[in-house]
């Protein structure tokens, strides 16, 4: 199966700012890819770049085994919805969809109807005065009604109110088995990520730090606690990932491929939540302060 | 047709919860043989999840020989936990226990000790059973 998303060494600079870095992915078909990280990690600039809106700096990108946005045919195959969900506030429900059919060559117009119709949205109203919700689901519509491959969204939940954050995913996870979609989402509300995404990649400071299918990831890490010790004198085959202590206990996120045998750890399983913190104060070195006092 | 729900603080992944849910239904008789099981489309739509998740909790209870996919139609149950009989025997069951409960409550235990003392004699049951 193709990838979704392949780069090679991919950077983005903004003047003398690396927004990205030696970044290598290959990102196979059929995956709801969640794309973590703190704010300002490049997330952004990693999915403009997918939908051709950036140019790379160094390295390569290729989307669905195409250049982004390479001609109208690669621009049919992916579905883009930007931050906060933009549509145009002068234009009512009806008039976008008139747009989209008239942008997009494989239009899906029942779809758009019948979405529509489902969401109760007035047709005639102007999209400006819909409620974050709605203009949310309306941009759906769109990216859905044009039937991609994949669908690539940015924070597509981070404004909406609960209720219609889990309307919106619901209708995503719907769209997602119905069409067979792939889709990539950046989000940092991990909760949303743990239920929709199967796969994730967690970028923090311009770097990708972890990148996989979301079960073999949480199995090959483990949450270690035990009494203090140095991380350095763990087996080779445990990869540190976060350690804090206090002056009796250490605990530890570590990667491994093996069980851990050592009676003296107590070992619980990750879940979603502590991998993205683990590696995020990894690359920030906060969440060191505790390993810093007892090295005193 | 029996619906699904998800503990997101269980800590259980949800394929996982998926699949007990079904096993439980069968027990309890609430899915019998040659009952459809939601379609994954609808559950992924309903609980906001994965339709690979919903597909993989199915993968296994085809495996487990609890269901069968029938192309273009769904997942259909083809096998049974706790045949007829037993599930004949859950009313008198059910009604005993009732009674048992009362008792306990009327003996002045709270539900916490109830539980506890149910689940600890369970325990001890089985283990003379296995010796």
């Amino acid at each position: 199966m193709t990838a979704v998303i392949e780069t090679g060494s991919l950077g983005k600079r903004y003047r003398r700012l690396w927004a990205l870095s030696d970044c290598t992915l290959s990102v196979p078909a059929g995956h709801v890819v969640g794309l973590v990280g703190p704010n300002g990690a490049g997330k952004t600039t990693l999915l403009s770049l997918a939908t051709g809106n950036l140019l790379p700096t160094t390295g390569t990108i290729e989307v669905l085994g195409g250049r982004p946005a390479a001609g109208q045919a690669q621009l049919a195959r992916v579905g883009y919805l930007a931050q906060d969900a933009p549509v145009y506030a002068g234009l009512s429900v009806a008039e976008h969809l008139r747009l989209g059919a008239r942008l997009n060559p494989g239009w899906d117009a029942g779809l758009a109807r019948s979405r529509v119709e489902r969401l109760d949205l007035d047709a005639g109203q102007k999209a400006g005065t819909l409620s974050g919700g709605q203009r949310a689901q309306l941009a759906l519509t769109l990216a859905i009604a044009k039937r991609p491959e994949l669908l690539i969204l940015d924070e597509p939940v981070a404004s909406l109110d609960p209720l219609a954050r889990r309307e919106f995913l619901q209708d995503l996870m719907e769209a997602t088995a119905e069409q067979g979609l792939s889709v990539v989402l950046s989000s940092h509300l991990v909760g949303d990520l743990e239920r929709v995404c199967d796969y994730l990649i967690v970028l923090v400071g311009s770097r990708v730090r972890l990148a996989g299918p979301l079960e073999e990831l949480l199995a090959g890490h483990h949450l270690l606690s035990g009494p203090r010790r140095d991380p350095r004198s763990l087996p080779d085959s445990m990869q540190v990932i976060s350690a804090s202590h206090t002056d009796v206990q250490s605990t530890l996120l570590v990667r491994t491929s093996g069980p851990v045998l050592d009676p003296a750890w107590m070992v619980s399983e990750v879940a979603l939540e502590d991998l993205v913190l683990g590696y995020m104060s990894q690359a920030t070195g906060r969440g060191r302060r505790n390993h810093l006092e007892v090295q005193r | 047709m029996i619906e699904f729900h998800l503990d997101g603080r269980s800590g259980v992944a949800p394929y996982l919860q998926l699949i007990h849910q079904v096993r439980h239904a069968l027990r309890l008789g609430l899915l019998r043989e040659g009952d459809q099981l939601p379609k994954v489309k609808d559950v992924a739509a309903g609980l906001a999840i994965n339709p690979n998740t919903v597909l993989k909790a199915y993968r296994e209870l085809e495996y487990e020989g609890l269901a069968a996919a029938r192309p273009g139609i769904g997942t259909f149950v083809t096998g049974t936990l706790g045949d007829g009989a037993s599930l004949a025997a859950h009313g008198p069951l059910r009604r005993d226990l009732q009674r048992w409960l009362a008792k306990a409550r009327g003996a002045g235990l709270d539900e916490e000790s109830i539980e506890a003392l149910f689940v600890s004699t369970f325990r001890s049951a089985r283990e003379e059973d296995i010796a």
